[in-house]
């Protein structure tokens, strides 16, 4: 088990969005949190990716309490969330290296990636004249430089065209296949080739 | 080291724990302070120099003591709040710098009127005054700061911070501003010759400062139990404790 | 992960942006003169009086002019959701904390200090003040950067950043104006103002290491 969580409770502005809640997170599998808009389902994300805390319960990485492997957890999490985390006058090309360097991966061949990510011709074009898919692609070209295990993405599929989609899908197959987990929310049903989706709904509450 | 502290950092027990505080500390600093002002008022000489407006002494001078002692306070509890993570140490900077931001206002507004009198002007740049003023924007900073986000926690850490950073800057700010006024202002108007106040007029003097003690502690007390009962309104324990306050107003 | 693998990477982009975005370091610096033209316009052209107000002129002058590039510092990274990044990777904060102070620098302080020889033509200085309002722009404007960069992190989140930020962090500029003004004062009478060097030199010492601690601090909290 790479990820668990025991009994969280979130509280924002005074509302209840969840309490006791349990999850469990396999290495080689996908869980889809679903739930209305409002339902938590972000901040239930932030929370398991150490950006929150929560109200109460604890997270166990590898069955350790997060307040001690917080370190360890990190080099091995891939967070992508609401926001892109791409800096917009800055070109695709120029947003990867800044990536590399800051997480101390390896330089490779990033026009190769970004080709893959239907994005060849543009890396020299500053993020912010890129259309919303293509920015959210950008974004998303971290999940092919990471070597992280466990990945948590907070609606991945938004703006992305069939091709992204499908591009991802075979990418988060791939990583589950290398023994990785995939944590994700999506209002669309996701299926990814060669692996079952397990589904976590959050109920709505008032 | 501080385990026995510990549990005071639960909610629940420092609730109980400050209103044992209060119901102390309330009555007894209004007896002291109508101790002290009666006294001080009353009772004692008037001033060979300065006639009767010296009695303002009674409000000026512990207001302005104990300004700069609630930021001390302020300043221990960020520093527990940061270092040590405990929420009901963030909820005490909120309690406590209203408090404090009123004391200053008092010790500005009573030395305004006292320097009337004394200098014929309402305002001058006395070093003191100077930093009494610096110290009410450090107050209303860290008020500022900690109502102006959406998540309450974020204000609430944030305020930490800068409390701390504050305590840091205060000693730096008061000496600058007094290098700067015995700079410009040539000679320092004083406000007591050194040879200090004859006993009889020190000991109202003395118990109104620990009245403004008493006050701050039991004004904290009050505060604190409110910003507790704010921010766990959702907790089971609350919601008793509302209910049965309730049932005893019934 | 090291600090200075970030510090390195940071920095570069910043210098990246500095070049791209040339209002942002142009507008505070054309702020920076407006003001400085206001003070005659407002108060009489007297050379007399303008050479006795301008060690506070010019100092108020610069530190609002860094104060109004401050509120965007860190901004464009929160909404980004660079800062997120980081903090999720629990990336070392502190180097890219010191890389963006020092890149605001660059932008904000340097070039006040390169354009200081027109305020002895503006305010009629005589060389040995101009001498003295450049050492001490060179001493105090790190210091007025790490501040506002301090400012900008904790208000970050915040609903009203920019006033709220000034209301912070003017009452922490106190010392360093009342230093800087006595040091052009004393060289525009001639007299020897090392002193208020040494004092400003500690002061920004003391900033500099404890300043981008607070800042890391302050924007953990305020993305987490």
């Amino acid at each position: 088990m790479l990820l668990s969580a025991r009994q969280l409770s979130c509280i924002r502005q005074d509302r209840v969005l969840f309490e006791q809640l349990d999850l469990q997170l396999h290495a080689g599998e996908v869980l889809q949190i679903a739930g209305k808009n409002g339902a938590g389902k972000s901040s239930l994300l932030r929370i398991l990716a150490g950006l929150a805390e929560p109200e109460d319960g604890e997270i166990f990485y590898q069955q350790q309490a997060l307040s001690q492997s917080a370190d360890d957890y990190a080099d091995n999490l891939c967070f992508i969330g609401h926001l892109a985390g791409v800096q917009p006058q800055l070109t695709a090309l120029e947003n990867l290296q800044f990536w590399r360097a800051c997480f101390g991966l390896k330089p490779a061949d990033d026009w190769a990636l970004l080709a893959t990510l239907g994005l060849a011709g543009l890396e020299d074009i500053p993020c912010q004249q890129l259309s919303a898919g293509q920015q959210r692609r950008v974004s998303l070209a971290r999940l092919w430089l990471t070597s992280a295990q466990v990945w948590i993405l907070d609606e991945p599929f938004t703006a992305l065209d069939q091709s992204a989609i499908a591009a991802l899908t075979r990418r988060i197959a791939s990583h589950c296949d290398a023994g990785g987990a995939v944590l994700l929310t999506s209002h669309q049903p996701v299926q990814v080739p060669g692996h079952s989706v397990r589904e976590l709904t959050l109920e709505y509450r008032w | 080291m501080f385990k026995w502290l510990d549990p005071y950092a639960k909610p629940q027990v420092l609730f109980a724990t400050l209103l044992w505080w209060q119901r102390w500390l309330m009555p007894l600093s209004i007896v002291v302070l109508l101790l002290g002002t009666v006294w001080g008022l009353g009772f004692t000489p008037a001033d060979y120099q300065q006639g009767d407006s010296y009695r303002i002494i009674h409000v000026h001078v512990p207001a302005a003591i104990w300004s700069m002692g609630v930021y001390a306070w302020m300043a221990i509890a960020a520093f527990i709040a940061l270092v040590w993570q405990v929420k009901t140490a963030q909820w005490a900077i909120g309690a406590m710098a209203p408090i404090g931001a009123v004391y200053t206002l008092i010790a500005l507004f009573t030395g305004a009127a006292w320097g009337k009198p004394m200098w014929g002007t309402w305002w001058v740049w006395d070093a003191r005054l100077t930093s009494e003023l610096i110290l009410l924007f450090l107050f209303l900073g860290v008020m500022a700061l900690q109502n102006a986000f959406a998540d309450r926690q974020t204000g609430d850490k944030a305020a930490s911070v800068l409390a701390v950073v504050g305590v840091v800057n205060l000693p730096i700010i008061h000496y600058s501003v007094e290098w700067w006024n015995t700079l410009h202002q040539g000679a320092t108007i004083t406000k007591f010759a050194k040879p200090s106040m004859d006993p009889s007029m020190l000991w109202p003097l003395l118990i109104c400062i620990l009245g403004f003690a008493l006050l701050f502690g039991a004004l904290t007390c009050l505060r604190l139990r409110t910003a507790i009962l704010q921010h766990e309104a959702h907790r089971p324990w609350v919601r008793q404790y509302v209910q049965e306050q309730q049932h005893a107003a019934v | 992960m090291s600090h200075v693998a970030v510090f390195r990477a940071t920095f570069q982009r910043e210098l990246k942006l500095l070049a791209r975005q040339k209002a942002d370091w142009v507008n505070p610096l054309l702020f920076f003169i407006i003001i400085l033209t206001l003070f005659p316009l407002g108060v009489g052209a007297k050379p007399n009086l303008l050479r006795e107000i301008a060690p506070g002129v010019i100092w108020i002058a610069a530190l609002l002019s860094v104060l109004l590039g401050a509120e965007r510092q860190f901004r464009q990274d929160y909404r980004d959701g660079v800062l997120e990044q980081l903090v999720a990777a629990r990336s070392p904060l502190l180097g890219y904390s010191l890389a963006k102070i020092a890149a605001g620098w660059l932008g904000s302080g340097l070039p006040l200090i390169l354009v200081s020889p027109l305020l002895a033509l503006f305010l009629g200085l005589s060389t040995e003040a101009l001498t003295a309002v450049v050492l001490t722009l060179l001493l105090g404007t790190p210091l007025l950067s790490l501040l506002s960069a301090l400012g900008a992190a904790l208000t970050l989140s915040a609903d009203k950043g920019g006033i709220l930020l000034a209301l912070i962090i003017l009452p922490l500029y106190i010392p360093l104006l009342i230093f800087a003004s006595a040091a052009v004062e004393q060289a525009s009478f001639g007299l020897n103002y090392q002193a208020q060097l040494a004092v400003l030199a500690a002061m920004l010492c003391v900033a500099l290491a404890l300043v981008p601690l607070a800042v890391q601090k302050a924007l953990k909290l305020n993305v987490g």
